[in-house]
């Protein structure tokens, strides 16, 4: 049935991330993009809120939550909307968490899963982009083979975020069957992490090159076991969780350019009262819902597993990619050569667009 | 709790419409052709709707609300090659309805309702020199003994020659601006009225679309729409206002219209480049595809987007929850993708989708107007920008 409500528990975790984002994220964001590097502070405060650990089983002890895609969306939109870098650290570790939930064998939950469940934040990551540019998923260069009962690993992670403290790393590989995901703990043999050299958007988000060379994991560390992945969804999850972000921003964006329209005389009256700028804003809102909705029907459809759910996320991905880049370019627009001093966040949020919409991750629904 | 899925039965009622829809494409071209000529009520070898209806029944309370339910019907009609007979017939739901009969039930008195109610009335508002700016309508009324006497001249007139009559905008005070312009009911025969001419058009030519002149027109005096003769001294007069909210309720209706032709554009660029061998791998990252792919997967995306502003806006009307800006924003989304998919459709099909062989070029012709009538897109973006502005309609022209 269409149904546009978010359930009562939803729309609650989403009025008080809102807050969250506004009153804590926000106002910092730029401090933070310059010093470019996550407080502390902000992770602490973000583990709190214990959205990581909500849909871990009781039996693990986690929350028992409800293992929902729609929530998370609805929780990276929200935080999106304050500050994406700030938004991506604090969600980052629930990659690595909700893979283990969806694909994870018994043990393997039993062996990661209660390590995320204290007061205390705990790192881990999915390992996904690689240095080739163009790089697809359905074509991985970091390779996974056979060896006795084990697997030996072979490759290079880009832009894993956290690669500096996370504690074990998700490593999508390419195995005889397709893509493979692998647990590999940071001190695994032939395991290397050496920092970025930075990136344009997320900035402050610590990103890390990690390197395998013939790292040899018990054959335990295969996601899923025999049974394996479906990297497909995983990928997928990762992407739609970038959108949702992208989502919020964008609807940040819009709304900064709103008042300042209404504020910035030129010619004898507001901008906003003149149509090039209010059609343009029309034009952001319009896409700001339109996005929102591709986002929300692609994380409704992976939570229920639809078999119309992959097609969504492509169709989401791809407008969210079109519209959102255009929407924080047109509100630098709007403020001219403001935007374009970094004094004032439009700058940053044309890098963090831009960064979202080309990364599948670093978060996922 | 949010969701996007339609119940089994939902699903099965919106593949009927299809297929149903489908068994009048043997009529498309010759009313693209005979453009002055009605359709029968059932053409040659049509199914009928009464095939869908039962299947209504089987509904259940928590299925999809009724009128997101029933855009989502509009919208599957652009896969149903039903589409191609224009509006006015397309979906023929018991006795013929225009948009006059709108007007009439939400503004007219009892007795008017009584009175006019069997009748099928178009719309008059649009004059030769006034669009979207209605409040401007130059054409006038005004009182002589126990009748109304109108001057002006209206076009654009949906269904104006096929109906018995129609609700004619005037003004009774033109310095009282939108508060002078009150809503007339003129019949066919009445002195004065004369049907002008029938418009030769782009596409929708089985729907009808007239030009009327008014000299001297002379009506009854309770011919006025809602009987209200005064005209209010501030701000807008309260039956202005209802007919801007109706507004509400049309635009998700007209938005589907767009939505669906390019629904159809697409669904046939899709079938038809699949038989050559072409078909998007959803399965692939983006720089894996190529660019017929890229654009395939964009019209979809952008058709999509379109239909879910539709529902969105359906489902607050549905809920009874305000949904001014969201009509705005959906009438924007179906005006834009009615032009640029079938357009985009038509490029990644090459030459041969101008034949009239194939209906593509069609959906083309057929869905411009929905970017038009009911509001340009220009103005939906104007409504939209005087909303999140915060600006009234004086501060933003």
């Amino acid at each position: 049935m269409i149904d546009f409500d978010l359930t009562e528990e939803q729309a609650m975790i989403r009025e008080s991330l809102q807050g969250f984002a506004a009153e804590v994220l926000a106002p910092q964001a730029r401090a933070v993009d310059e010093a470019g590097a996550i407080p502390d502070e902000v992770i602490q405060q973000g583990w709190a809120l214990g959205l990581i650990a909500a849909a871990i089983p009781e039996a693990y002890g986690g929350g028992g939550g409800e293992r929902s895609c729609m929530t998370n969306a609805v929780i990276l939109e929200a935080l999106g909307g304050g500050c994406a870098s700030q938004g991506a650290a604090i969600m980052a570790p629930g990659q690595f968490v909700n893979a283990l939930i969806d694909f994870g064998t018994e043990e393997q939950k039993a062996e990661h899963l209660p390590r995320f469940t204290g007061s205390e934040p705990v790192f881990a990551s999915l390992a996904l982009q690689e240095s080739q540019f163009g790089f697809a998923a359905e074509a991985l260069r970091t390779t996974a083979r056979r060896s006795g009962n084990g697997w030996v690993l072979d490759g290079e992670k880009r832009l894993v975020p956290f690669g500096d403290r996370a504690e074990h790393f998700l490593v999508l590989a390419g195995d005889a069957e397709g893509a493979s995901a692998f647990v590999v703990p940071r001190d695994a043999k032939g395991l290397t992490v050496t920092p970025e050299s930075g990136s344009m958007g997320l900035k402050p988000l610590p990103q890390a090159k990690v390197t395998l060379e013939s790292v040899e994991l018990p054959g335990s560390a295969r996601l899923g076991g025999d049974a394996g992945i479906d990297a497909q969804k995983l990928l997928n999850q990762a992407r739609i969780g970038a959108c949702a972000m992208a989502v919020g921003l964008s609807r940040q964006a819009t709304d900064f350019a709103i008042p300042y329209a209404k504020e910035r005389v030129a010619f004898g009256e507001p901008i906003g009262k003149k149509q090039s700028i209010a059609f343009m804003l029309a034009d952001m809102h319009i896409e700001c819902e339109s996005m929102r909705w591709m986002v929300w029907k692609a994380a409704s459809l992976l939570e229920h597993d639809d078999p119309g759910a992959a097609k969504a996320c492509v169709l989401a991905q791809d407008y969210v990619r079109r519209k959102s880049i255009k929407i924080a370019d047109d509100a630098l627009q709007i403020f001219g050569g403001h935007g374009f001093i970094r004094d004032l966040p439009l700058e940053m949020w044309l890098r963090n667009a831009r960064t979202l919409t080309v990364l599948d991750g670093p978060v996922s629904v | 709790m949010a969701d996007f899925r339609f119940s089994e039965i939902d699903q099965q009622i919106l593949a009927k419409v299809v297929e149903v829809g489908n068994s009048t494409q043997a009529h498309t071209r010759y009313y693209e052709d005979h453009e002055h000529e009605t359709p029968p009520a059932r053409l040659d070898g049509e199914r009928g709707f009464e095939e869908v209806f039962p299947l209504f029944g089987q509904r259940k309370p928590d299925d999809t609300p009724l009128m997101t339910f029933m855009m989502a019907v509009s919208i599957a009609r652009g896969s149903a090659r039903g589409v191609v007979r224009g509006l006015g017939l397309a979906m023929p739901m018991g006795k013929a309805s225009g948009l006059g009969n709108a007007a009439l039930q939400s503004a007219g008195t009892p007795e008017q309702k009584a009175k006019w109610g069997d009748l099928f009335l178009a719309m008059s508002i649009t004059e030769p020199n006034v669009g979207s700016d209605t409040k401007a309508i130059q054409a006038t009324a005004y009182l002589d003994g126990d009748e109304w006497v109108i001057n002006g001249d209206k076009i654009f007139v949906t269904d104006g020659v096929k109906c018995d009559g129609a609700i004619v905008w005037a003004t009774i005070d033109k310095s009282a601006g939108r508060a002078g312009i009150k809503s007339f009911l003129v019949l066919k025969g009445a002195p004065g009225f004369e049907l002008v001419r029938q418009e030769k058009k782009l596409g929708i030519r089985a729907s009808d679309t007239a030009a009327y002149s008014f000299r001297d027109c002379r009506v009854p005096r309770d011919a006025l729409l809602g009987g209200d003769e005064t005209v209010p001294k501030e701000g807008g007069s309260a039956g202005y206002k209802g007919v801007m909210k109706t507004f509400n309720m049309t635009r998700p209706a007209v938005a589907s219209g767009g939505v669906s032709k390019a629904r159809g554009a697409l669904d046939f660029a899709t079938e038809a480049l699949a038989k050559e061998g072409v078909e998007v791998d959803w399965s692939k990252s983006f720089n894996q595809r190529s660019a017929v792919e890229q654009k395939l997967i964009e019209m979809e995306a952008d058709t999509e987007a379109a239909a879910l502003t539709v529902l969105r806006a359906a489902w607050l009307s549905d809920k009874r929850r305000p949904n001014n800006l969201e009509s705005s924003v959906c009438k924007a989304k179906g005006g834009e993708v009615c032009r640029t998919i079938p357009q985009g459709a038509m490029e990644v099909l090459g030459g041969m989708s101008v034949s009239h062989d194939h209906l593509v070029e069609k959906y083309l012709r057929d869905g411009r107007i929905s970017d038009i009538y009911e509001g340009t897109g220009q103005i939906q973006r104007l409504i939209i920008a005087r909303e999140i502005l915060g600006y009234s309609s004086e501060e933003l022209t």
